[in-house]
C-alpha cells in the first residue's frame, strides 16, 4: 500500500484532483490546491476556522484526513456564493457587520448554514449551541448572532437579504 | 508536520477487524471521527504506522430501541445522539452532555465508542453512560466479549480494551419509570470548553423511598467512576436533606482531582460535593 496517490475531491462542484499522502488534512490539501478561505487556525478542532461542509454536514477540515473525503460533496464559504450572488448568510453578516478581521468568518458562515438548513427557525440558544466550535478573537458574537436570526429569517421568507 | 502513515479504509467491520488483528505487532490504531486522534498524531504523542479508518464501516452505526434495552453502534456521532427523540426519552444525561460536547464540528464526527477509547476522564458521555449502567462490546477477529463499562476502565488512559479490539456496541437498560437521569457540566464555559467537574445521577424512587442512586463523576480522579459509597448510603432510604449533605460529602472523599490549567483540586473537591448535592435534591425533588 503506498502512502501517496492521486484523489478526486469534489469541491464546490467542480473535480479537483491532487497527490496527497495518507496522512495529510483535508484543510492541508484544500489549501494546497489554493481554496486559501479555508482558514487554518488552532489546527486542533477548538476554534472552526477550517470548516467545510462535507456532503452538507459542517465539519473541521483539520481534522478530517484528505482521502476520507474523497467521493464527498465538499462546500467551501466561497462554493456558497460569490461577491455577484452572495447566499443570503453571507449577504446577512455583510449587512449586519458580523466581522472585524474576518478571518473566523469562513467558518462561521460555514456553521451558520449548517444550523439553518437543519433548523430554519432557530433559537437563539440554537444559535449560540450550533456556533459553540467557532472562536472569533477579535469582537465578540452578538452581531454574529443577529445575523445567523437575519438569515434565516431571508432564507424562510425567500429572500436574499435585509 | 505529522509522522507518515498507511492508511486503510476498510468498507465494513470484519474487513476492519483483520486490518486491526495484527495491531500490537505493527503500530495500528483505528481512527473514528478523529477528533482526538488527529490532534495527538500532529502534537506526535500518538505515532502509528499503520492508521485503519472506521468511516465506511456501517455495522458500527445505527441504534436499537428494544423495550428492555436501548443499544448503539459504537460509530454512532455525538450530533446523532442529539437527533435522536429516542435516546432524548431513554438517556437524558446522554442528551445533554451531548449538547455541550466541545463544538457543532467535533459533535458531527466525533464518536461514542472514541470518547470512551480515549480514555480520559474528562470525556463527557462517560458519567452519563455510567450512571445508565451501559455494557460495551468490544470485537476482534478472535470474538466478541461484553463488559461493564464500570470495569472498562483501569487508570489513567487505561482500559481493558487490546489494540486489536474495537467497541462495537455500547448498550443499557431502560430507565425505570420513576427516575430522573441528569448530567451536570461545570466547565469554564458552556461550549467549547474540557470539564471542571462532572456529574451524572440516576435516581429511582418507590413509595417513598430511593430504590437505585447511581452517580458517576468526571475529571475529578484518573478514571470517570462510580461513587459507590455515596450510592449505597441513599438506596433503601428517604433522601432527607441530611442524608442528601451525607452523601455528597462521601462522593467528595472518593475524588482524587488533580490542581490543572482549569481548576485547583481543591476547588474541584468543593464543587463534586455541591454538585452532587444539588442534583440530588433536584432530583429527588422532581420524583415527589
Amino acid at each position: 500500500m503506498s502512502t501517496e496517490r492521486t484523489i478526486t475531491l469534489r469541491v464546490n462542484g467542480r473535480d479537483e484532483q491532487a497527490s496527497v499522502p495518507a496522512h495529510r488534512t483535508l484543510l492541508e490539501a484544500l489549501r494546497e490546491m489554493g481554496h486559501t478561505e479555508v482558514k487554518c487556525g488552532c489546527e486542533k478542532g477548538d476554534c472552526g476556522a477550517c470548516a467545510v461542509l462535507v456532503d452538507g454536514m459542517a465539519v473541521d477540515s483539520c481534522l478530517t484526513l484528505a482521502w476520507t473525503a474523497e467521493g464527498a460533496d465538499i462546500t467551501t464559504v466561497s462554493g456558497l456564493g460569490d461577491l455577484n450572488a452572495l447566499h443570503p448568510v453571507q449577504q446577512a453578516f455583510a449587512d449586519s457587520g458580523a466581522a472585524q478581521c474576518g478571518f473566523c468568518t469562513p467558518g462561521i458562515i460555514i456553521a451558520a448554514k449548517a444550523i439553518i438548513d437543519e433548523i430554519p427557525d432557530p433559537t437563539e440558544d440554537d444559535i449560540r449551541v450550533g456556533l459553540s466550535g467557532n472562536l472569533c478573537r477579535c469582537t465578540g458574537y452578538t452581531k454574529v448572532f443577529e445575523a445567523v436570526g437575519e438569515a434565516a429569517a431571508a432564507m424562510r421568507e425567500g429572500r436574499s437579504a435585509r | 508536520m505529522y509522522v507518515p502513515f498507511e492508511l486503510e479504509m476498510p468498507s465494513d467491520l470484519a474487513g476492519a477487524l483483520h486490518a486491526l488483528s495484527a495491531a500490537e505487532q505493527s503500530k495500528t490504531v483505528a481512527l473514528a471521527g478523529g477528533t482526538n486522534l488527529i490532534v495527538d498524531m500532529r502534537a506526535k504523542r500518538e505515532r502509528p504506522d499503520r492508521v485503519v479508518g472506521l468511516g465506511k464501516v456501517g455495522e458500527l452505526r445505527g441504534m436499537d430501541f428494544g423495550t428492555a434495552r436501548i443499544s448503539i453502534g459504537g460509530g454512532t456521532t455525538v450530533s446523532d445522539l442529539l437527533r435522536s427523540p429516542e435516546i432524548a426519552e431513554a438517556a437524558p444525561s446522554l442528551v445533554e452532555s451531548a449538547r455541550l460536547f466541545a463544538g457543532l464540528m467535533v459533535r458531527n464526527t466525533a464518536t461514542v465508542a472514541g470518547n470512551i477509547a480515549c480514555g480520559s476522564p474528562a470525556a463527557d458521555l462517560v458519567p452519563p453512560l455510567l450512571s445508565l449502567e451501559a455494557d460495551v462490546t468490544l470485537a476482534s477477529v478472535s470474538g466478541t466479549r461484553t463488559v461493564p463499562l464500570d470495569e472498562y476502565f483501569l487508570d489513567y488512559k487505561r482500559d481493558v480494551r487490546r489494540p486489536d479490539e474495537l467497541i462495537t456496541r455500547v448498550s443499557w437498560p431502560r430507565p425505570p419509570k420513576a427516575s430522573v437521569n441528569t448530567f451536570y457540566k461545570l466547565a469554564r464555559r458552556k461550549g467549547d470548553a474540557i470539564t471542571v467537574t462532572g456529574i451524572a445521577l440516576t435516581l429511582a424512587a418507590e413509595g417513598g423511598v430511593c430504590t437505585r442512586a447511581r452517580i458517576a463523576l468526571g475529571a475529578v480522579a484518573p478514571v470517570v467512576f462510580r461513587a459507590r459509597e455515596a450510592e449505597a448510603l441513599l438506596e433503601g432510604h428517604v433522601p432527607t436533606p441530611a442524608l442528601i449533605e451525607e452523601a455528597a460529602a462521601s462522593a467528595a472523599a472518593a475524588s482524587s482531582p488533580i490542581d490543572d490549567v482549569r481548576a485547583s483540586a481543591d476547588y474541584r473537591l468543593h464543587t463534586v460535593e455541591a454538585l452532587t448535592r444539588r442534583l440530588l435534591s433536584q432530583a429527588w425533588n422532581a420524583l415527589n
